[in-house]
């Protein structure tokens, strides 16, 4: 077989996290019951006009100028025009050839290299409603709720060369719209979804193949297995002597397999043209300038104060600084007990085992960063021992209840008292003569059969230093 | 006594100083409705009973001595594509005819506040596509001066209902002439006013970059009044322009003295028939006699108005008309197999055929690989014909044209040929492309005693001046007095 190169690029949707639609002032609220958010002008009635929400501009600039984007000092609004019974007007208001935010990047970061990704633009449009397929009935019945909620769709260069970097831009793009706070990122309510457009060539070519685009991925694990997935299809197709057509094609995550929707020859003329309803949006330099100053820190630049001012390790400053979610859960719990390593430890370490379990985010935990921060400062202080700490945080993590309570209603302080502790260590060398002997012929893992034994004796509680010196002096005696 | 040939501005005049109640203005216009109707048909739906409430609630007001309005307690009708609430908004179209808005246009809004009452929807051509209100699938309304011949279009209900007396004035829209032409036809006053005065909220949209709301009404001083109840920014209409709110009825001076009227010589020379000629020349003449300066001017890119229209319109109609797709409302077709078959099934038996023929020629201009050559092309000589009119207001205050090069035609003369229908609109269009106000008063009579518009053009918001020399004009001619004899139909 053939040495093959992939070339992937992704166009991205993210739903903006205003509050009111794109064009009326509905809410943009998830979950409500179908059609409860819509009005005249979400649901196209005749003789409505649409007025852009300010606030679209607004998130849509932040974005490309954390993208390293040129905004577009003039840009418009143009419709694209196809039938669907989800796209109430039959055109969908989009950016054609004048997007608001050109020629960005972004830097990735794949087995420790670093990798620019090239931004073709971001342009803002709004979203179509939902279709509810009754299996019942047969019906197929249409949800506007989430016509016209704002989008911006992000087009990247096909600069990407595998599903690992196509994964790794994405959680940098999430990363980076979670800290703009423009995006709630939800890809499971599909608030973050992307398409797919990917073609192989023989390592050397220089023309692209013919690519597919794959439509509507909306998690992580959906993006690396359907890249995998037509990776491995296009290039046995082209070793069989097949052919590539240019195609839309839809994924199944559960059954892990990728299928083609719709040909080029079906594909929709959009018939473009300016939006006649809605004036060119012109941004002065003054904006631009204002939310430019303005935008908060972003990832990169915070991993490295992290690392500086913390003393964190790379490893643990990328991780922290992963999600603002994480970030923020990060500070404030070390505004509380100063201990940065500690906290870093227990984020990195048993909570983010528990969360992922659980398939939840950390600001849904019922753990508090206060609750962290005092179960890191009763360690500090010697009230409970760090292995303890672990029963404690499960407590904690399950019913939300604060580490000190818990601590006091299951006894669980730490026993530092030398005169009751050096009487159980008699204890348990004097029911252990055989340990001594071994230890004293020079078996050291002897000592650790006997502290095992003591921490058996007090539930753990006994202050482990204090556990070996009390021993090692009464065997030495 | 007869209370329904009174004008706008006398009847309201009266209701103020309870000569007469509202409710015997009303009774009086509907009883005019009852005699003149079943001849002119300009009415899709009469509003009686909301007519009524709404005239005793502003009688209460009246009685205890509150402010209605300047069009206090006064009968309007609305062409049937403006939006009203809970009244049927047909558009004269089988796709829309049992559709009802649950919301008013901000026009209708407006109309209230200013205390107007609405009496009933008018007739029009289907979706506003067409120049004789024949393409309506409601009703045929007839010409008042001769009921044998077409009242002009699209809002041929609108300026009939005010023609022959059955609304005090009423409001219609100008796409492409659709209230001049018909104004012209039925020797009323109709103004388009500039692009982005009024707002376009809640009009059902044929053509959104030309589209606009304007007054029909029997004198110009009703039409300044009208303009003063609709005109001003709209927040929901992006497109309406946020100036400063004017008194269009100081305006209404009876003076030209020194104003500059601009003559395109180039551009009338075709296409105009020997009667409006006339007519038109003796315009000049008034004009000059009230110290009006004439001055030939040059509009030479004008003439491409017409083919630009034809673009520009149906481009932006085959994708406003894109939503009636029998999902959600209005016509859906009974036996379908699937979504493609109900999209096809309903668009077919819903639109008529001008209305398909205009959605055909748009989707085809706008289709990928001819954009170019047509909507683009469109779009820069419509840049060039805005220039053109620009140049020409540095020498000239207002332009007067013909509104139409003919008087109006008979039912059925232009069946056989779209195109030359669509040559009714030679001298309207040019205003719409160019976003311009324009206005069409009695002018005379031509062919068989049919009236003759004359159209004055100004600048964009210079209704003023438009104004002015409209008024002047009217004052000193006596077409405006002539009522229409209503004769003939029984072809």
């Amino acid at each position: 077989m053939k040495d093959y190169e992939v070339i992937i690029g992704l166009e991205v949707h993210a739903e903006l996290s205003t509050n009111t639609k794109m064009y009326c002032n509905c809410s943009t609220e998830f979950g409500a019951d179908p059609n409860t958010h819509c009005c005249p002008i979400c649901t196209g009635m005749p003789g409505v006009l649409p007025v852009l929400n300010k606030k679209v501009v607004e998130y849509a600039t932040k974005a490309g100028l954390a993208t390293n984007c040129e905004i577009s000092r003039f840009s418009k609004q143009d419709r694209k025009n196809y039938f669907y019974p989800d796209l109430p007007k039959a055109y969908q208001t989009s950016q054609y050839d004048l997007p608001l935010c050109i020629g960005g990047h972004l830097d990735i970061n794949v087995n420790g290299e670093q990798k620019r990704i090239g931004i073709t633009r971001i342009h803002i449009e709004e979203d179509a409603g939902k279709l509810i397929h009754d299996a019942y009935t047969g019906d197929t019945l249409v949800d506007m709720n989430r016509c016209a909620v704002p989008l911006i769709e992000i087009v990247s260069e096909p600069d990407i060369r595998s599903a690992d970097e196509a994964v790794a831009y994405m959680q940098t793009l999430k990363s980076i719209l979670e800290y703009l706070d423009v995006c709630d990122c939800k890809m499971q309510e599909g608030s973050l979804r992307c398409d797919v457009n990917l073609s192989v060539r023989p390592r050397g070519q220089k023309e692209f193949g013919t690519r597919t685009e794959t439509k509507n991925l909306n998690s992580f694990k959906a993006i690396h297995n359907s890249i995998e997935f037509e990776i491995k299809r296009q290039i046995e197709e082209v070793e069989n002597g097949g052919k590539i057509y240019q195609e839309t094609r839809r994924w199944d995550d559960a059954k892990g397999i990728g299928y083609a929707m719709r040909t080029k020859e079906d594909a929709h003329d959009y018939r473009y043209f300016p939006e006649p309803d809605l004036a060119p949006i012109v941004l002065s330099e003054e904006y631009i300038q204002n939310l430019k100053d303005n935008l908060p820190e972003m990832p990169h630049i915070k991993k490295e104060r992290y690392m500086k001012d913390f003393d964190l390790p790379e490893y643990d400053a990328d991780i922290l600084t992963s999600s603002i979610k994480t970030a923020k859960f990060f500070e404030e719990a070390n505004d509380i007990c100063n201990n940065p390593k500690a906290v870093s430890n227990w984020i990195m370490g048993d909570f983010t085992r528990m969360l992922n379990e659980k398939e939840i985010e950390i600001d849904e935990s019922k753990v508090t960063a206060q609750n962290l921060a005092e179960l890191i400062s009763l360690i500090d202080k010697g009230t409970i021992s760090s292995k303890i700490a672990k029963q404690v945080f499960e407590d904690m993590f399950e019913t939300g209840e604060n580490a000190k309570d818990i601590v006091e209603k299951k006894g669980l302080v730490q026993m530092s008292d030398e005169g009751a502790i050096k009487e159980i260590v008699q204890k348990v060398v004097d029911a252990n003569p055989q340990s001594i002997a071994d230890y004293k012929a020079g078996k050291d893992r002897a000592i650790g059969f006997l502290v095992g034994q003591i921490m058996k004796e007090t539930k753990g509680k006994a202050n482990p230093q204090i556990v070996n010196k009390l021993l090692l002096e009464i065997i030495n005696k | 006594m007869d209370l329904y040939s009174l004008t706008l501005a006398d009847v309201a005049k009266k209701i103020k100083a309870k000569e007469v109640s509202i409710k015997e203005v009303l009774d009086d216009i509907y009883s005019r409705i009852d005699t003149v109707e079943p001849k002119v048909e300009a009415y899709i739906t009469l509003t009686k009973e909301k007519a009524y409430e709404r005239a005793q609630v502003l009688q209460q007001k009246l009685d205890n001595g509150e402010d209605i309005g300047p069009l206090g307690g006064v009968p309007i009708a609305i062409k049937d594509n403006i939006s009203t609430e809970g009244v049927l908004t047909t558009c004269a179209s089988k796709m829309l005819e049992n559709y009802t808005p649950i919301y008013n246009a901000t026009v209708i809004n407006k109309l209230e506040e200013a205390g107007a009452i609405v009496i009933g929807k008018t007739n029009m051509d289907e979706f506003a596509m067409g120049s004789s209100t024949e393409t309506s699938k409601q009703k045929e309304t007839k010409n008042p001066w001769d009921l044998d011949r077409v009242p002009g279009g699209s809002s041929g209900g609108s300026a009939a209902a005010v023609s022959a007396q059955m609304a005090y004035a009423s409001l219609g829209s100008d796409t492409g002439g659709s209230i001049r032409q018909p104004a012209s036809y039925c020797s009323v006053v109709g103004l388009k006013p500039t692009y982005g005065l009024i707002s376009r909220f809640g009009l059902i949209a044929f053509a959104s970059s030309l589209d606009q709301i304007g007054p029909f009404a029997r004198t110009v001083e009703d039409a300044a009044l009208m303009l003063n109840a609709i005109a001003g920014h709209d927040e929901k209409d992006t497109t309406s322009a946020n100036l400063e709110e004017k008194d269009y009825t100081k305006a209404l001076v009876n003076d030209i003295k020194g104003k500059v009227v601009g003559i395109p010589t180039d551009f009338i020379r075709e296409g105009i028939s020997p009667d409006v000629k006339e007519a038109y020349d003796k315009a000049i003449e008034t004009l000059k006699g009230l110290g009006a300066e004439i001055k030939e001017i040059s509009l030479e890119y004008a003439k491409y108005s017409l083919a630009t229209y034809y673009i520009i319109a149906t481009a932006e109609a085959s994708s406003n008309l894109g939503r009636y797709d029998g999902i959600r409302y209005g016509y859906r077709a009974k036996d379908f197999k699937d979504l493609d078959d109900l999209y096809r099934k309903t668009r077919t038996e819903g639109f008529g055929s001008e209305v398909k023929r205009r959605i055909m020629l748009g989707t085809y201009v706008l289709s990928s690989g001819y954009y170019d050559a047509y909507y683009k092309r469109a779009q820069q000589v419509r840049t060039l014909i805005v220039n053109n009119f620009r140049k020409a207001f540095e020498e000239c205050d207002v332009i007067m044209i013909p509104t139409a090069p003919k008087v109006a035609f008979k039912f059925g003369a232009h069946d056989a040929s779209p195109l030359e229908m669509y040559l009714e609109d030679i001298y309207t269009v040019p205003v719409n492309i160019a976003g311009l106000p324009g206005i069409s008063i009695p002018g005379g009579f031509g062919e068989n005693n049919m009236p003759i518009g004359i159209q004055f053009i100004a600048n964009a918001f210079d209704e003023m001046n438009l104004l002015q020399v409209a008024y002047t004009f009217e004052q000193n001619t006596p077409y405006h007095n002539e009522v229409p004899t209503m004769r003939g139909g029984n072809n």
